[in-house]
């Protein structure tokens, strides 16, 4: 018995270790501080949260050029970027898609977008990773905070996927309107259907 | 009597001559469908035509229905697709690859309205797997596609 106790107690160790080791929340919920990444943008430039001092905001969306729901919802984001930008929330879009699963989600592909916002490449996917985000298009509304950037929504654009004229929610510019007024947006989580974002396969 | 039986037989046989159909729900249906009080487990997979590891994964369903047969396991098939790709993209998609299981599609615009009743943790990406059995209590969810051997273990806890 004695011999195993130097086992058990290993074993204790490693049970312990691996509850310390698992992360405690999926990614970001609303009210966290977003930590500033930085990223390559489709014109070679390093791009981080930080660089763009006027910025009261951002709006961030994981998007893509595959999924027929970014696809869908592409012009949208344009229109996002057109109406809010003025108003101090710039678009950032993040492709956080491997190639190698995706082929159409290739830099070189990206790059074939004109986007008057930045589109930037997460080749290390930890960027989505630290959001938590799971799908093309996911969207986060972050705050400035002082030099931080605090989360205000997550989730849909709005409630309809397939046809723009026949929106009845505009999520996004619900909550977009509270923010801008200085309140809390009422809704401040929602969901969509997307795409599984292209995970690098281990 | 006979003449009944034999009147339902073919009416099955016709049926499946046909092929499979798919059957339009709102999610009320579905809800009201998975709460049955019933001990038959059922193995809800949530998926598109456009999704590409939807599709890829969809045989794995179809070897775990066939090997079930008799068993008290049902798989639905949920298509995330727009209703209005029910003719043009779903029903020859089901036909083309001779799918057995149930299929259905969720004909409702807004996740937003539905998501978090059907599962809280479900985020929105598809594929998106289901397996409950109400009997027992048990609940399993996968917000990721699943392999043959991943799906047959994870169906196999509910049958201990």
């Amino acid at each position: 018995m004695k011999k195993l106790l130097p086992y058990f107690s290993f074993c204790f160790v490693l049970l312990l270790s691996s509850f310390i080791a698992r992360p405690t929340a999926d990614g970001y919920k609303v009210g966290d501080k977003a930590t500033d990444f930085k990223l390559k943008n489709i014109d070679g430039k390093m791009v981080s949260l930080a660089d763009n001092k006027a910025a009261k905001g951002y709006i961030v969306v994981f998007t893509c050029n595959t999924c027929p729901f970014a696809k869908a919802y592409e012009s949208r984001i344009v229109e996002l970027n057109a109406k809010y930008a003025p108003k101090g929330y710039p678009v950032v879009a993040i492709n956080p898609n491997d190639p190698a699963v995706a082929p159409g989600d290739s830099y070189a592909d990206m790059q074939k977008k004109k986007y008057a916002f930045p589109y930037l490449v997460d080749e290390s996917q930890q960027v989505a990773r630290t959001y938590g985000a799971t799908r093309t298009p996911h969207l986060y509304v972050l705050t400035r905070k002082g030099n931080d950037f605090v989360v205000s929504y997550i989730g849909a654009i709005d409630d309809n996927s397939e046809d723009a004229k026949l929106v009845k929610t505009k999520y996004v510019e619900n909550a977009m309107t509270e923010i801008l007024a200085g309140k809390p947006a009422t809704t401040n989580s929602t969901k969509a259907i997307g795409c599984t974002i292209k995970w690098k396969q281990a | 009597m006979l003449k009944f039986v034999s009147l339902v037989g073919g009416l099955l046989l016709s049926a499946s001559a046909f092929g499979q159909s798919v059957a339009v729900v709102r999610f009320p249906d579905l809800q009201k469908r998975l709460a049955r009080p019933t001990d038959t487990t059922y193995v809800v997979n949530f998926w598109a035509t456009w999704c590409a590891p939807c599709v890829k994964e969809l045989p794995g369903f179809e070897q775990l229905r066939a090997a079930n047969a008799g068993k008290k396991v049902k798989v639905l098939l949920v298509s995330l697709d727009y209703a209005s790709q029910l003719e043009k993209k779903v029903k020859p998609f089901v036909k083309q690859r001779g799918l057995k299981s149930e299929v259905l599609l969720l004909n409702e615009s807004d996740p937003n309205s539905w998501m978090d009743k059907l599962d809280a943790k479900w985020s929105g990406a598809l594929p998106f797997t289901l397996i409950i059995n109400n009997k027992t209590n048990q609940r399993a969810t996968f917000e990721q596609e699943l392999s043959q051997a991943e799906l047959t273990a994870a169906l196999q806890k509910f049958q201990k």
